[in-house]
């Protein structure tokens, strides 16, 4: 019983994905990867860069959203930000929430 | 990878975000089957990098193996520092170690040639290997010939230092043994090269140097562009309050001809004496790449959805040895997104798929002008389907308003956190 509900909501949440991320299912992950230069590869910051691994999702995407629309202080994730679209964003908030 | 079974989907559902789940369904592990070898030649910032996500994201089905002749990885970035007295060699210098964790297999060894008819890389110590796919991440070599007399002898007095290690050390002692008073020329190449803001740090922190150590002593850049390439403002503001009268430079000043006896450079307009000579040479493609160089006899042509080499098939070319994309640096950033976007189309093309048609890299590149304060650039680039090429999307990317300290923090912490992203 339990497993069937799990499996449905899993795959509601798969086909939502995919829907946000076209055609592409590795999309979130390579996008995500191209933040781990400075954040490191799960987002587990080794320095005084933010560690962004296992923050809530909401959170992330608020903080992305803001930092594309420049209403939060920035050194530099304004300018990186915009380079991404509203929902690329989206999609590397929900990766690194789900990292430990 | 074992098979992903109920107790799996348990346990990704015990974890309770649905997003866990989310990620979960993108990555699930296919029969664990090997699918074949991948030979990475050069470990540095692009190939590391592409050796660990090869076997991250095949989930361990794709073979790796890392052919590197150095023992240890020396940063080139933050190398500047170790110039300026600020960081030592042991601070920017890292093991292989943690990448066999991933089960990278490195391999100490230098490559002596490539048949790209029977798929092999023949190798100085041990037997050749066969591959299915090649990742070719070589960096550059130097095209000394272009400066007169910049010859065997010449180099061994006249250093580049444009790639950390031995030169790294040599040209900090050249500078320590200066007299006070004395003119240390830093000679930068007309671009494409690599780090474009690089030479322009280096002059910072040798300047920096000076100040605390032999404060009546010059800093002269001898700039082959006409003006400084990268983060122009920032660099020049921090000159001239920090460095005033130290720092000198000379736009539309190619260094032709040098000459290690009488510790001249000639420029088209002068000869000059100095007491240090750091003559940065143009660049070309590293050594092992020039089967696969065919752009301007010195670059190698890329497709950007793949990375795979426009001379080959099967050859992914990484980092600075490419034909950089428009507003593109070569720089150790870029190789290891280069790296990022290699490994995620070569797990899928030897899974008989497509590569992502969207693919986008960034750029961030930080430069320390003191000890303590930093200046960055950043860009993002996209692909465009039209012109099959990797564009910067407008209105992204900038510079720092100004010099800072916080940036200091982060142009340190970027290091540590690349040097985790590409070694474990």
């Amino acid at each position: 019983m339990r497993f069937q509900f799990v499996l449905a909501t899993l795959l509601t949440a798969c086909s939502l994905s995919v829907i946000a991320q076209g055609t592409d299912p590795n999309l979130a992950r390579n996008l995500a990867a191209t933040c781990a230069n400075c954040h490191n590869t799960t987002g587990r910051s080794v320095t005084s860069m933010p560690a962004i691994a296992g923050q809530p999702r909401e959170a992330l995407a608020k903080a992305l959203r803001e930092f594309k629309e420049g209403k939060r202080p920035a050194t530099i994730m304004h300018q990186l930000a915009k380079g991404y679209t509203d929902e690329q964003l989206e999609l590397i908030a929900a990766h690194f929430a789900a990292q430990k | 990878m074992s098979k992903f079974t109920r107790r799996d989907f348990l346990k990704l559902t015990a974890a309770g975000a649905s997003s866990a789940a989310l990620a979960g369904c993108a990555t699930v592990p296919e029969a664990g089957k090997p699918v074949g070898r991948v030979i990475v030649i050069g470990a540095g910032y692009g190939g590391a990098t592409a050796a660990k996500y090869i076997r991250m994201w095949s989930q361990g089905t794709i073979e790796v193996f890392l052919i590197e002749r150095n023992t240890e990885f020396i940063s080139c970035p933050m190398s500047n520092l170790v110039l300026g007295g600020n960081r030592t060699m042991a601070d920017i210098t890292r093991n292989y170690q943690k990448l066999r964790d991933y089960g990278v297999q490195v391999i100490r060894d230098e490559v002596t040639g490539i048949s790209l008819d029977k798929k092999r890389v023949s190798l100085r110590r041990i037997e050749d290997l066969p591959y299915d796919r090649l990742v070719v991440s070589p960096g550059v070599d130097f095209m000394h010939d272009a400066i007169q007399g910049y010859d065997a002898e010449a180099q061994k007095t006249i250093l580049h230092s444009w790639k950390a290690g031995p030169e790294t050390i040599a040209l900090r002692k050249q500078l320590e043994g200066m007299r006070d008073g004395g003119v240390y020329v830093l000679s930068v190449p007309l671009a494409p090269y690599r780090c474009p803001p690089g030479p322009y740090e280096r002059a910072s922190q040798v300047a920096f140097y000076f100040k605390q150590a032999k404060p009546k002593s010059k800093v002269l850049i001898l700039d082959a562009n006409p003006d400084v390439t990268s983060k122009g403002p920032l660099f020049k503001a921090a000159w001239n309050t920090l460095y005033k009268g130290i720092i000198e430079y000379r736009g539309n000043a190619a260094v032709t001809a040098v000459d290690s006896k009488a510790m001249t450079v000639k420029t088209d307009f002068d000869t000059i004496k100095g007491d240090v000579l750091n003559v940065i040479p143009p660049q070309r493609a590293g050594d092992v790449a020039k089967p696969f160089i065919n752009a301007n006899n010195r670059w190698c042509t890329i497709d950007w959805l793949s990375m795979e080499s426009t001379a080959a098939k099967n050859v992914h070319i990484l980092g600075d040895a490419t034909l950089s994309a428009p507003l593109m640096p070569k720089s150790g950033h870029m190789a290891n997104q280069h790296a990022k976007l290699a490994a995620a189309a070569i797990v899928e093309l030897m899974n008989g798929r497509q590569p992502s048609p969207t693919p986008l890299v960034n750029n961030t590149c930080y430069s320390f002008v003191s000890d303590k304060e930093v200046i960055h650039v950043a860009s993002v680039h996209t692909y465009d389907p039209k012109d099959k090429v990797l564009k910067v999307v407008p209105g992204s990317g900038g510079v720092s308003a100004q010099r800072s300290g916080i940036e200091g923090e982060y142009g340190w912490g970027w290091a540590q956190n690349i040097w985790a992203d590409m070694l474990g």
